[in-house]
């Protein structure tokens, strides 16, 4: 059967942008909390605060601009019918929120019903989401590497989710649970099982969009999220025995995709056909090469004890996949997004192309350079914080400020978007 | 309704070797294909001359983008699309949702050539950035689904479709 064109499942413009307008809160909450916890944010990766950092990034940022990225994906580049998203959406949406803050404030506060409660919420809201959109890209009839690539990253989610709801229960009602274990499979199935493949198989989609540069081969386009898939499955087999070893072989294959992937892209990057570059393009190339910058890192603690071993070594590879990988490929994507569904959107209620505001009006250009400049200096700033922690809180302020402005941004083409939708009602 | 949905979808398939359909066949499509490709280098260049204000050079690469762009909406408006609907028996579809976006890059071409006139890079970037996008999605959904549609309907009775469609696109 062939997919067809009428993709008429589009979700209202309230459906994405609830979560992407939400996503930026959670950074700045990231920077205000590195800003009030001061180095000790930082000192291991099991310190409260780093657990609290991280799950502010991962299911605050991160989580929201996913799920509201994929409901407007799914039907539309994957052809899958999404079930009535604008309930999906405003049941799911605050219930992450909820969720998310319940879990930071546990790791903080360290209360047991706190953990409960956020692994209640985050089971019921992700298990509705799953199931709503794993329905939409399991039935759709389109092929192709994104659709295996949301197939595998649905997947993912589910691991990510089963595994941490099970951690945050066994470590507020003290279970008899292998806690590291467990916290190294959630974290493997998390950054590369859900994701990496989620960036993989957006990118393929939107890096030739964007930048006109070729596609990306067929063959690794199929490769790399199988190879995550894989690497998280084996990193999960540790739980058969005494097998960590599994686990570090699982992370590292994982590592290895990425690489082939970010190679890629760079690859492609420089064969791009549009000579014109801008933040988004900056902020995605910064990505990939974090990614770069975090397997040479692996390297040099596998073959240098001294650094491997120091506590701060996992906080580091830490800050560079959340902060330098996702933080900028995500902040870098939502400035075409967003700008492009204001436009299509205002199209849809009437505006003629050329009365509309055009992508560049709606988000000033020197106000996205001006952010994306502060965000690679927060993200900078933050990788040297680990290596002088008084640099803690200037870099917990630079965050703060840098998510702020990315939010106001936002905010900034949403009320384009409502002025000329108001116009037009008023005609 | 199917269009106007289909059209504020926005981000449009996979890359052409990323998504394609089964249905390879003859391809008539083929050169519709490659002028995707053109189209989009006489826009890079138009655009790199505008954003450096070489207007004279910008001028030129434009006016290359919009001849080539206009033949090739004609050629699918004018024979390819007219073809499909009568061989498919589908008239208000998947052409309807094409020649509706026609339109709205028509729209953002407009803008760029008064852009061009005025020698306004900021609008000239603008509206190429959003026609750049809106075209990127639009030849996803053409080379993804339409072609192959085009091509596995009219393989059987195709007539002089191939030649006429050549003949447009080509301005001869």
């Amino acid at each position: 059967m062939q997919p067809t064109l009428s993709f008429e499942q589009a979700p209202p413009i309230s459906v994405p942008f609830r979560f992407l307008l939400t996503a930026p809160l959670f950074g700045v909450a990231a920077g205000l909390l590195l800003l009030w916890l001061g180095p000790e944010a930082l000192a291991s990766r099991w310190a409260p605060g780093a657990l609290a950092l991280t799950h502010l990034i991962t299911t605050g940022f991160m989580l929201q601009a996913m799920c509201g990225a994929l409901l407007q994906l799914v039907p539309v580049a994957a052809g899958g019918n999404v079930w009535r998203p604008r309930l999906v959406a405003g049941l799911v949406h605050p219930a992450l929120i909820v969720a998310a803050l319940s879990l930071v404030a546990a790791f903080l506060s360290m209360r047991p019903p706190l953990f409960v409660s956020a692994a209640v919420l985050f089971a019921a809201a992700l298990g509705f989401y799953l199931s709503v959109v794993g329905i939409a890209v399991l039935r759709t009839s389109a092929q192709g590497a994104t659709v295996l690539a949301l197939r595998i990253a649905l997947l993912g989610l589910a691991a990510t989710a089963v595994l941490g709801a099970t951690l945050a229960v066994g470590f507020g009602l003290r279970l008899e649970l292998p806690l590291i274990e467990l916290a190294n499979i959630h974290t493997v199935w998390g950054l590369g099982g859900w994701s990496m493949v989620l960036l993989t198989g957006i990118s393929y989609l939107l890096v030739p969009m964007f930048q006109l540069t070729p596609a990306y081969p067929l063959r690794m386009a199929f490769a790399v999220p199988t190879a995550l898939f894989a690497a998280s499955a084996l990193a999960s087999l540790q739980l058969a025995g005494n097998l960590r070893w599994l686990g570090e072989v699982g992370a590292f294959l994982a590592l290895a995709a990425a690489v082939g992937y970010a190679i890629t892209s760079l690859w492609l990057q420089r064969r791009r056909r549009r000579k014109l570059t801008d933040s988004t393009f900056h902020l995605f190339r910064s990505a990939m090469i974090a990614i770069l910058l975090t397997f040479a890192s692996c390297v040099a603690f596998e073959f240098v004890p001294a650094l491997g071993e120091h506590p701060r070594a996992p906080v580091w590879l830490g800050i560079l996949v959340l902060f330098g990988v996702f933080t900028l490929a995500i902040n870098g994507a939502v400035y075409k997004i967003v700008p492009f569904l204001n436009w299509l959107h205002l199209q849809r209620r009437g505006v003629t192309a050329g009365a509309a505001p055009n992508m560049k009006q709606m988000i000033a250009e020197s106000a996205i350079r001006r952010q994306a400049r502060l965000q690679l200096a927060a993200v900078g700033l933050l990788l040297a914080a680990v290596l002088v922690p008084e640099l803690t809180r200037p870099a917990g302020a630079l965050l703060a400020a840098s998510f702020a402005l990315l939010e106001a941004n936002l905010i900034a083409g949403v009320k384009v978007y409502l002025r000329v939708s108001r116009a037009i009602q008023a005609a | 309704m199917t269009g106007v949905k289909a059209a504020a979808a926005g981000f449009g398939n996979n890359p052409p070797s990323l998504l394609r359909t089964k249905a390879a066949m003859t391809s008539i499509t083929e050169p519709l294909r490659e002028q995707h490709k053109h189209c989009d280098d006489l826009f890079a260049a138009a655009e790199e001359a505008a954003q450096s204000a070489h207007w004279v050079e910008c001028k030129a690469q434009f006016a290359e983008f919009r001849s080539e762009l206009e033949a090739h909406f004609s050629g699918e408006e004018t024979v390819l699309f007219p073809a499909f609907e009568q061989a498919s028996g589908m008239s208000g579809g998947p052409t309807q949702v094409m020649r509706m976006e026609h339109t709205q890059m028509r729209g953002l071409v407009e803008q760029m050539a008064g852009a061009v006139d005025t020698h306004d890079a900021a609008e000239f970037c603008g509206a190429g950035e959003t026609l750049l996008m809106l075209m990127q999605q639009h030849n996803m959904k053409e080379e993804n689904i339409l072609y192959p549609m085009c091509d596995q309907t009219l393989a059987v009775a195709s007539g002089d479709v191939e030649e006429r469609l050549k003949a447009v696109i080509e301005k001869k």
